[in-house]
């Protein structure tokens, strides 16, 4: 059992991201607070994504200049890099929200800030 | 002809792509040259769909491989599966199709007046079509991760439209709240396609469908994608964000959003139903979704007892009608695998609860749009401040009264058929169901009767005597609606058996949706 | 605005800024990289000059009117590379063979070659575009929104 930590710790910390991203994107009543917890669980979700494609002894999955040898999955790094892409526009998009509200209400606390309650 | 058959798949996606890039540009031009270069290219793209529901409707699911020699070709030489993005149009997703394009025919042809006095215009129609690609790519795709990528391109074009009145200081609330729902529920599913592609290394849901070996991993992996789409289809126990977003969006932009959560719920069923379909007992995860039904019915249609927002009134109407969708296809889905339960009434709840998907697009979408066009004359949507609205608005009160007996399940409009389908057939499953589900129904009409009253009858109040009926082009937009719905009433077994039955018929049968892609093999 | 140095700074960074996020995104095919990775490397510049400068400074040489066209520009070179290949299939990389980045890369290590790769690099370069117009709006008008004025047409 424990020579299997060392090649989990990838899945360990994309456990504790994402636990921790919840965890404040439910109970955290700041706006901004609730867009860094947005931006914690992608960073969690691209983390697993890049791990899984791993292969002991891998090396970049490049053709230019590389050694000979076994290579890691090149497929997971392209769906990592277009959930990269899609979070910078969420995130440029609920900060933009987030500026108006500021802008509207004078207050980003999210129990302040409420009108459509009911 | 030929070509266009072949190749529309892809070209309902990119011509409305290249619409909504190629706006900003021509906006510089004026505004009419806009409005008709992108109502031109929509009236191309409905072409392209009436076509491919022709070819699909007489001839069988249709693939389409982006990239490949020839579009057929699912799997390359010298491969086993397949490894391109890919389309596939089935039964299902033609039906969804046919129901996103009309109700975004009725949004664009309202905004087109509505928007007048607006800023920003052009790039309220480069979102609206980019709602739409995101819409009907997630309806026809063929391929798990581009099932992720429409999905968020949907809700960030949906996010950006909801809050498109910036000024108001309620519709950027509703906007944010709508794009955090959705933000987590898209990595929710990115999560659990990544636990498939760790375990299988396939994308493609026919090859992963055909693969599937369902052990722990894999039901982690359902629970999730269950979770993700009950969030983004407003289903009770997560359904927080719909009446706020429902209830500021501007113009046509309320029934596209609605229409979005439909097309969540068909990815549902696209993944419980082919994804996980053949290979174990569904009746745990068929009464799930009935438990979420009849849950989503009862609080749905509760809450919306008090509401004096008439938007958020009808956003609640819109929960608990998605209840009764839920609870049809859960039928079916709990009784899959019993082959005479199947046959005497599984086929007919899962008939009436797809047919419900279509009517309640269009009565609902056309109860949004007078609700629209009230707010457009009036500036208010508080019920307690309307009044006699009926004497000026004539036109939008007839329509009011033919979306609120349909969605009240009153003979002969086409609510009433899908309703007594659902009726039925649920009673031969449990009857406490289907008491609960005629409860609702009464419910809603006791709803819709008080709005009637406090909006529209009574005397002509003296704040609202210069009030007009609304522009030509927004009533043409709740008309289109009003004749569909009227055409399904009249002819409501002519659309069971052409439009819905074969919907019905792809979702159970598992198989012909593998071997329109794993059959291929060279 | 920050000081003088800081400003001196920046301005001669910005070229090798520029070089740097131009070679990432045209060897987008043969080493790490492509449109977006570059497109976002060049917006980091960009975001210098606004921290050095002061948005009041960018907001007359950045107008609204360029970064559309340009945004719109690049989009529309993707999606016409892809129709371009409508005569087979969409997205068909018809270059491949022809002299136009038309070779074909050996298997195995190599020292890379960049005339390679049929219809990609002209798609990198305009997902490139699109990036760079696109983050530097989105920046440029986040800070002008903050300190109360709007960009300029």
């Amino acid at each position: 059992m424990m020579q299997y930590i060392p090649y989990n710790i990838p899945f360990i910390a994309v456990a504790l991201l994402v636990g921790i991203a919840l965890f404040i994107i439910i109970f955290k009543r700041n706006l901004i607070k609730i867009v860094m917890g947005i931006a914690i669980l992608e960073a969690g979700v691209n983390l697993f994504l890049v791990t899984l494609g791993y292969r002991a002894g891998g090396v970049a999955p490049i053709y230019t200049m590389t050694p000979e040898g076994a290579m890691v999955l090149p497929v997971p790094q392209a769906l990592t890099l277009t959930s990269i892409v899609i979070g910078v526009s969420v995130i440029a998009l609920m900060l933009t929200m987030v500026m108006h509200t500021y802008r509207h209400m004078g207050d980003i606390d999210a129990r302040k800030s409420r009108l459509l309650k009911g | 002809m030929e070509y266009l058959t072949v190749h529309s798949p892809i070209l309902i996606v990119a011509v409305p792509l290249l619409a909504a890039f190629v706006t900003p540009l021509i906006s510089r031009m004026g505004n009419k040259v806009r409005d008709t270069f992108n109502v031109t290219l929509f009236g191309f793209t409905m072409f392209l769909v009436a076509i491919l529901a022709i070819d699909i409707y007489t001839g069988g699911t249709r693939v389409y491989t982006l990239g490949a020699a020839v579009p057929e070709l699912a799997i390359p030489e010298n491969y086993m599966v397949p490894v391109r993005i890919m389309f596939q149009v089935d039964g299902i997703s033609i039906f969804m199709g046919l129901t996103t394009t009309i109700v975004m025919l009725a949004a664009l042809v309202y905004s087109l007046q509505f928007l007048k006095n607006e800023t920003g215009q052009d790039r309220f129609y480069s979102l609206l079509m980019l709602l739409y690609v995101g819409m009907i790519g997630l309806e026809f795709t063929g391929d798990m991760f581009n099932l992720f990528v429409f999905l968020e391109i949907l809700s960030i074009a949906g996010a950006s439209l909801a809050s498109y009145r910036t000024n108001l200081a309620d519709a950027v609330e509703g906007g944010f709240k709508y794009i955090v729902i959705s933000a987590v529920s898209a990595l929710l599913v990115l999560f659990a396609i990544g636990i498939l592609y760790g375990q299988y290394n396939l994308l493609s849901i026919a090859a992963l469908a055909n693969a599937m070996q369902f052990n722990t991993l894999d039901m982690i992996a359902l629970a999730m994608l269950a979770i993700a789409f009950v969030m983004k289809l407003a289903g009770v126990p997560l359904h927080m964000w719909a009446p706020d977003t429902y209830a500021v969006a501007p113009a046509g932009i309320t029934p596209m959003i609605y229409t979005s959560s439909a097309a969540s719920m068909y990815a549902l069923y696209r993944v419980t139903f082919t994804l996980y379909g053949g290979h174990f007992d569904t009746t745990a995860i068929g009464w799930v979704v009935i438990i979420l039904g009849v849950l989503s019915m009862f609080i749905g249609v509760m809450m919306a007892i008090h509401q004096t927002d008439i938007k958020r009134l009808m956003a609640y109407h819109a929960i608990s009608q998605s209840g009764y969708m839920l609870l049809g296809v859960g039928v079916g889905l709990a009784v899959l695998t019993d082959p005479v339960a199947l046959a005497s009434y599984g086929r007919d709840a899962m008939n009436g609860g797809i047919f419900h998907i279509i009517n309640n697009a269009l009565y609902k979408g056309m109860l949004f749009l007078t609700a629209e066009a009230i707010f457009f004359r009036i500036g208010t949507r508080d019920l307690n401040r309307m009044g006699g609205l009926g004497h000026n608005m004539k036109w939008t009160t007839i329509f009011f009264i033919i979306g609120a007996l349909a969605i009240s399940g009153i003979p002969p409009f086409n609510g009433f058929a899908s309703k007594l389908l659902i009726y039925e057939s649920v009673f031969r499953f449990n009857p406490l169901l289907s008491i609960i589900a005629m409860f609702v129904s009464l419910v809603t009409l006791a709803s819709f009767t008080k709005v009637f009253y406090s909006a529209f009858t009574g005397p002509e109040m003296p704040a609202y005597k210069e009030v007009r009926e609304v522009p030509r082009s927004m009533l043409i937009g709740m008309g289109i609606m009003a004749a569909c719905i009227i055409f399904f009433s009249i002819f409501p077994g002519l659309v069971v058996d052409t439009i819905v039955a074969p919907a019905t018929e792809a979702l159970i049968d598992q198989a012909s949706y593998i071997n329109g892609v794993m059959g291929v093999a060279p | 605005m920050l000081s003088k140095i800081v400003r001196t700074i920046s301005n001669q960074l910005i070229l090798f800024v520029l070089v740097f996020g131009l070679y990432i995104i045209m060897h987008g095919h043969v080493t790490p990289g492509g449109g977006f990775q570059g497109g976002a490397v060049i917006a980091s510049g960009v975001v210098m000059m606004i921290v050095a400068f002061g948005s009041g400074e960018i907001k007359k040489s950045l107008r609204e009117s360029h970064l559309s066209v340009i945004e719109s520009g690049g989009a529309l070179i993707f999606i016409g590379m892809a129709f371009a290949g409508m005569g087979t299939v969409f997205f068909y990389n018809f270059l491949v063979g022809t002299p136009v980045f038309g070779g074909i890369p050996p298997t195995g290590p190599n020292p890379g070659h960049v005339w390679t790769g049929g219809v990609i690099p002209i798609m990198n370069f305009g997902v490139g575009l699109k990036v760079i117009a696109g983050l530097s709006a989105i920046v440029l008008a986040m800070a002008l929104f903050s300190s109360g004025e709007e960009m300029e047409e």
